[in-house]
């Protein structure tokens, strides 16, 4: 070989040594000419489709854009700022109007010299989900409890203005008396059964007991706030009461649904099937058509529940039947193995669920829970059917506002809603996705 | 070896609590005393406040005359008929606008799915953002914006938006031509269901031959000819036995045609927007739980791309596709009900609606109004069983 080279060298041909430099890829194959070749003009029958394409974006946003910027009016005091003919150009969104309303569609009619109370809620709400939603802040267990025991509390007491009821002493005695009597009670039981230690069960009832005890003087401690009625709630914040508490509650019902419909017991079983399914086979609507017309029917003479608390109920309950649906998938997915070790390590039924099925059945649903907890979101503005001012109530109800009747109006204010709905909505969904690829690491 | 039965079983040594079958029995029957109790208050607390209130029950008042107008109704109504005749109608409209929502959200719904998958950016990407925005709006405030902002803001009948003179849209409603049938049409009718059966047999024949030789008719083709050609025939051999009845603008509206009125137009679009945007994303996703394999395997085979689509990744899609889509289906069903919010007589808004205010019989009405909505979907949900049963993988 190399005598060959040394050879053909002595000769004087050209041999060469070294690679050439790589030429550049035709022009039209790399960069953005190249990227749009290949993606929008592969074939004849693609540049037409990316052509009409262009054309409907266009149109689309050509429109959008000159209903929403070029053609508002962006300040007015009322009406005739937002009409044709005082504007002398044809007017589009009238965002003037969502300016003067911001206030309602945010509170609702909720008092204006107690409006720092929702505003506190806010702050300390949101500080609360940011504490919990951002992973690399500390202290999730201590949060989670404040979020979900006293967080709640605070809510029901700023909004509404606390004390619900008033104890007097002697109340409070046969409050005493009967936390003791309880305890006694469950004390022989544990004693004769045996199945519970009665030390554990003290310590456990003593909890219990201190929480109903502050929970009971926080309800009905005067804390000088001004009362503020339910349907004085409006707006946005309606929209996350709503939200929030069905969430919070539908998770853990739907749950107990799910084993309950896994269970082995034929009554447990056909209770729960019974309930999900007629759950879930009627609409939202008739439930809270139930909720308005027919619950107080149920309830004994001279018990009122409050209209919202009535719909809060029973949209948990209604979400809960989806919930299970959801989380039944999850525990199906699970394989047997899953199950029968945790038999095998002598696990109890409850510490089987707690420690080794749900984690597992949970981390694999968490598309499912979010896509049940955005459509829950959504459905909060049913309850506008049912006369409750929820974001999308109040907003229809401000049409009527004299001051503000013009033809930009109507699309102006539930352009508002849709936005504040979609921000909430597509923020949640890309939450969880964020989620799902965080807490699906250990399979990568 | 020797076996011992050496010890009793330890169950039964113990108290009965430790027992499961004990325990279970002891948990099942204090559900059943708490479930009894609770159905026990609620029916007593019923009766004694519907006695109280002075509330009639029974279903005494589906006799009873109705006395209120219904804007849409697809039989015979008016104002001297019952509420029986109302629910009638109810019923009616809202399975109207739910198979047209159904059929228009699945059309709509797999275009956008397909569109989704495109190898073209900018149409994948329309279809991507359009899936993101409408499914991420509540879907009755999507309804109230096509009714009170679009709909109810056209112009006037005079002004009205047209289509070839054919279709006017205003704030009225939506006018289109109405076909009128004369004497002689029925032989119309006899030769389409011919051309069905004909068409059906045809299928049978083909299909043999296609296993007996290996060789296919153009039998998409051959079907269609039949199917439109022959009524199309005879038709114009009958001497055209009917005519097309154009709405027109008289005084302040239109007359001639069919009139669909706002509400109902605001509902099938509300409908079939929102829906559609669902079905999309179970289309994509049926379509890319198909692997890879199948359609290298077919291609590799030699098989046309069209046709790989239609044996090889369309029929695995489908088995992916059904179950989703009945359950959106059934959505799009409750969904209707919020036709209630903008006075769309259907069910919800007549019957749990009108007739439960000026009746007051708010148990008998809305346990009725749920008995349909239920009732509907264990029917919905059978049929997709019996479907997707005949459609489930066969493993030989």
């Amino acid at each position: 070989m190399t005598d060959i080279s040394s050879r053909v060298a002595k000769q004087g041909a050209f041999v060469r040594s070294e690679l050439l430099p790589m030429a550049p890829p035709p022009r039209f194959s790399v960069g953005t000419f190249g990227w749009m070749r290949r993606h929008l003009l592969s074939s004849p029958l693609n540049a037409i489709l990316t052509l009409l394409g262009a054309y409907a974006i266009w149109i689309v946003a050509k429109g959008l854009i000159e209903w929403a910027f070029v053609d508002a009016v962006w300040r007015g005091a009322d009406r005739n700022a937002c009409l044709a003919s005082v504007a002398s150009h044809p007017v589009g969104a009238c965002w003037a109007f969502v300016h003067a309303k911001l206030g309602q569609f945010i509170y609702g009619l909720y008092p204006a010299s107690e409006i720092w109370r929702v505003n506190l809620c806010y702050v300390i709400g949101s500080v609360g989900l940011v504490g919990l939603m951002v992973p690399s802040i500390p202290f999730k267990a201590a949060n989670l409890v404040f979020m979900l025991c006293l967080y709640p509390l605070l809510v029901l007491i700023l909004l509404s203005g606390g004390h619900f009821f008033a104890m007097s002493p002697g109340a409070w005695a046969k409050f005493g008396l009967s936390l003791v009597l309880i305890l006694a009670v469950l004390g022989f039981l544990a004693w004769w059964t045996k199945l519970f230690d009665p030390g554990r069960l003290f310590k456990l009832w003593a909890c219990v007991a201190a929480g109903l005890a502050i929970l009971l003087s926080l309800l009905q401690t005067d804390w000088g706030l001004m009362p503020v009625r339910t349907d004085l709630w409006g707006g946005l914040t309606v929209t996350l009461v709503i939200a929030a508490t069905a969430i919070v509650l539908s998770l853990p019902i739907g749950i107990l649904l799910a084993l309950g419909r896994r269970s082995r017991m034929p009554i447990v079983r056909t209770l729960s099937v019974l309930f999900i399914e007629f759950k879930r086979g009627v609409p939202l609507i008739t439930i809270l058509f139930m909720a308005s017309v027919m619950l107080p029917l149920f309830l004994p003479e001279g018990v009122n529940l409050d209209k919202l608390l009535r719909c809060l109920i029973f949209i948990a309950f209604f979400w809960a039947a989806y919930m299970a649906e959801v989380v039944r998938g999850g525990l199906q997915a699970l394989n047997r193995g899953q199950y029968e070790g945790g038999h095998a390590l002598g696990f109890g039924y409850w510490q089987l669920m707690r420690l080794i099925i749900l984690p597992q059945a949970l981390r694999i649903v968490i598309p499912g829970i979010t896509n049940t907890i955005v459509a829950l979101f959504k459905d909060t503005s049913l309850v506008t059917i049912v006369g409750l001012f929820d974001l999308l109530g109040i907003v229809q109800a401000s049409f009527a506002d004299p001051n503000w009747i013009t033809p930009a109006t109507w699309a102006t204010g539930y352009a508002f809603a849709a936005m504040v709905f979609w921000v909430f909505c597509f923020a949640m969904s890309r939450y969880s996705v964020f989620m799902e690829r965080r807490l699906n690491m250990h399979n990568k | 070896m020797r076996v011992v039965g050496h010890e009793q079983e330890p169950s039964q040594s113990k108290a009965i609590w430790y027992n499961p079958r004990w325990r279970a029995l002891l948990s099942q029957a204090i559900l059943v005393i708490i479930v009894v109790w609770f159905g026990y208050e609620i029916i007593s607390n019923t009766i004694h406040n519907i006695h109280r209130q002075n509330i009639a029950s029974g279903f005494g008042f589906l006799h009873r005359t109705a006395s209120f107008g219904v804007s849409q109704s697809l039989i015979p109504y008016s104002e001297d008929q019952s509420y029986g005749r109302v629910f009638v109608v109810g019923l009616l409209n809202t399975v109207l606008v739910s198979v047209i929502g159904i059929v228009l959200a699945t059309l709509l719904g797999f275009v956008l799915g397909i569109m989704r998958l495109s190898k073209n950016w900018l149409i994948s990407k329309i279809s991507d953002i359009y899936v993101e925005i409408l499914r991420n709006i509540p879907p009755l405030l999507q309804l109230v914006f096509w009714y009170f902002a679009v709909l109810r803001a056209l112009p006037s009948p005079r002004k009205s938006l047209s289509v070839l003179d054919w279709f006017f849209l205003n704030n009225r409603g939506l006018f289109t031509p109405r076909i009128l049938f004369k004497p002689g049409f029925e032989w119309v009718t006899v030769l389409l269901i011919l051309a069905i059966v004909a068409t059906f047999f045809l299928m049978l024949w083909a299909k043999r031959r296609h296993v007996r030789t290996g060789r296919r008719i153009p039998l998409w083709w051959l079907g269609l000819v039949l199917i439109v050609g022959m009524p199309l025939l005879g038709f114009f051999a009958l001497g055209a036995p009917a005519n097309l009845d154009f709405p027109h603008l008289k005084g302040f509206t239109f007359i001639g045609g069919v009139k669909i009125i706002p509400e109902c137009v605001a509902v099938i679009l509300a409908l079939t927007l929102f829906t559609a945007a669902f079905i999309a994303e179970i289309v994509r996703l049926g379509i890319m739980a198909v692997s890879q394999g199948q359609k290298e395997a077919a291609a590799s085979l030699g098989l046309y791309p069209r046709i790989i689509l239609r044996l090889v990744v369309m029929p695995q899609a489908i088995r992916v596709i059904i179950p989703p889509l009945t359950s959106e289906y059934l959505n799009l069903i409750k969904n209707s009900s919020l036709a209630v919010a903008i006075g769309f007589p259907e069910l919800v808004s007549v019957f749990a609606g009108t007739t439960l205010n000026q009746v007051g019989q708010a148990v008998e009405i809305i346990l009725m109004t749920m008995a349909v909505y239920l009732s509907l979907s264990i029917l919905s949900a059978v049929l997709m069983n019996w479907y997707n049963a005949k459609m489930a993988l066969v493993e030989r």
